[in-house]
């Protein structure tokens, strides 16, 4: 089991660690400086963390022994001159990283490959831990890039990587909004994937359109590839062929709207989702904070609630804000109201650790 | 040589003392003291070299007015300032 967290907030990097009498803030980095993701790569054990100091950009830092360090960050290419290229509001639209929104290790056959999805829209990866960043062209070339709109924010961007165990060449990502895209030549060619998912904010002619599916988070089973989950602004969706076609599940209570999903590493029919009040609140429903989890594959949902705050509660869990560690029996999510809960349980019960942290961004264990 | 300073919040991030640069455009004096100091760069520019969105500059006490390509015209005794827009919040 994992016994450390890292908690990614508005106003520093928490890590907790699993002590004897439970689990306690072990530090505190960067405090005051807006953390939006960190990654610990399970290949080495090094830590990578994103920060947005607003006035001064996007930054990316990477632990060493000595502390943490700052790296390069992802730098667009220059806009060709005379380019024409306007956002969903018609403003042109700035080639510059404006969030780190998805960092990834990849397989465990290249070590120091790591990739990094940003706003607005470039993917880019790293041979050398970090060290230099490469975006990758084929995809911010493709003609239907420019289909990509703001979603989560106002400008599209990559949230979810997901890179196949079997084969590392082989990877999926999810766009806010843009859909389901992958590879299976480490990013040489694209193909847009996720039919079956539906869009209702769209018009009727768009809705069953991959392009046009704003997915919140993608999920890839370990253990078994094949099955992916996804939790979309329209509900939940399950895959059992890596994301070429997907089920939607609408039986789920309290909802099905929400932002994040993980899933049992081991078992693909196991998943979890934190449910909201769809979609213009935004809130849990009836102040109640809980967890959804289906062990069959979705045909059933339980809600799980034990631990959990069941009136007055407004935290919102954004889309890395839940996690599962490797064995599949701890769980963790962190809420824009600065909550932390932990279950030990595969989320039966949950402890809350801290509710005074700044607005949880994402949670890792690693 | 124009002389350009930098807000005291950058400070706690990138160390950017006090610098002087030779030039004629607030782009020559900027990239000239960036040579020497290059983590700072990225710090006031984005990736198209253009000032960040919640930066200002002040040359001579006037902010400028090209915040894309910074062709602002600097003398020799110019004093630029590289400050943060209270935009930003």
């Amino acid at each position: 089991m994992s016994d450390i967290l890292h908690v990614s907030t508005r106003k520093g990097l928490f890590t907790l660690a699993r002590k004897r009498a439970g689990w306690e803030i072990d530090r505190a980095d960067f405090l005051g400086d807006n953390v939006t993701l960190t990654l610990a790569d399970p290949r080495d054990g090094q830590r990578y963390a994103a920060l947005d100091h607003g006035h001064f950009g996007v930054k990316v830092h990477r632990s060493t022994a000595k502390g943490w360090e700052e790296i390069a960050v992802p730098v667009y290419p220059p806009k060709p001159e005379g380019l024409e290229e306007n956002d969903m509001w018609g403003r042109p639209l700035n080639w510059s990283t404006a969030r780190i929104w998805a960092l990834a290790a990849g397989g465990r056959d290249e070590p120091g490959v790591i990739w990094c999805g940003t706003l607005p829209g470039g993917l880019f990866r790293s041979t050398d831990h970090g060290v230099s960043w490469q975006m990758v062209r084929s995809l911010w070339d493709h003609p239907k890039r420019k289909q990509w709109m703001g979603g989560g924010a106002d400008l599209p961007g990559i949230h979810s990587i997901c890179v196949d165990p079997r084969n590392s060449h082989h990877v999926s990502i999810a766009v806010s909004t843009g859909g389901i895209w992958f590879t299976e030549d480490a990013g040489e060619t694209w193909s847009q994937r996720g039919e079956g998912m539906r869009a209702e904010h769209v018009p009727p002619e768009l809705t069953h359109d991959p392009i046009a599916q704003d997915v919140h988070c993608l999920a890839q089973c370990p253990a078994a590839p094949e099955r992916m989950w996804v939790q979309h602004h329209n509900g939940i969706f399950v895959s059992s062929d890596e994301g070429r076609n997907f089920t939607e599940i609408t039986e789920v209570k309290p909802s099905v709207f929400g932002f994040a999903v993980v899933v049992h590493p081991r078992d693909p029919d196991t998943a979890w989702f934190v449910p909201e009040i769809k979609d213009e609140k935004r809130i849990p429903c009836e102040g109640k904070l809980v967890v959804t989890r289906t062990r069959d594959g979705g045909k059933s949902f339980e809600v799980l609630s034990k631990g959990l705050p069941q009136t007055h509660a407004y935290d919102v869990v954004y889309r890395h804000a839940l996690a599962i560690d490797m064995t599949g029996d701890r769980l963790a999510f962190g809420s824009t109201t600065g909550g932390l809960w932990v279950s030990e349980d595969q989320g039966d019960s949950w402890a809350c650790i801290i509710h005074t942290l700044p607005p949880v961004y994402a949670v890792r264990f690693a | 040589m124009a002389k350009v300073f930098f807000t005291p919040s950058i400070q706690r991030h990138v160390a950017c003392p006090e610098a002087e640069a030779p030039g004629r455009t607030v782009r020559e004096v900027l990239e000239g003291v960036f040579a020497g100091n290059p983590q700072a760069r990225a710090y006031v520019l984005d990736d198209q070299a253009a000032l960040r969105r919640h930066m200002t500059i002040f040359v001579d006490g006037h902010t400028i007015r090209d915040r894309a390509t910074l062709s602002d015209a600097v003398s020799e005794a110019s004093r630029i300032y590289v400050f943060q827009a209270l935009s930003g919040g």
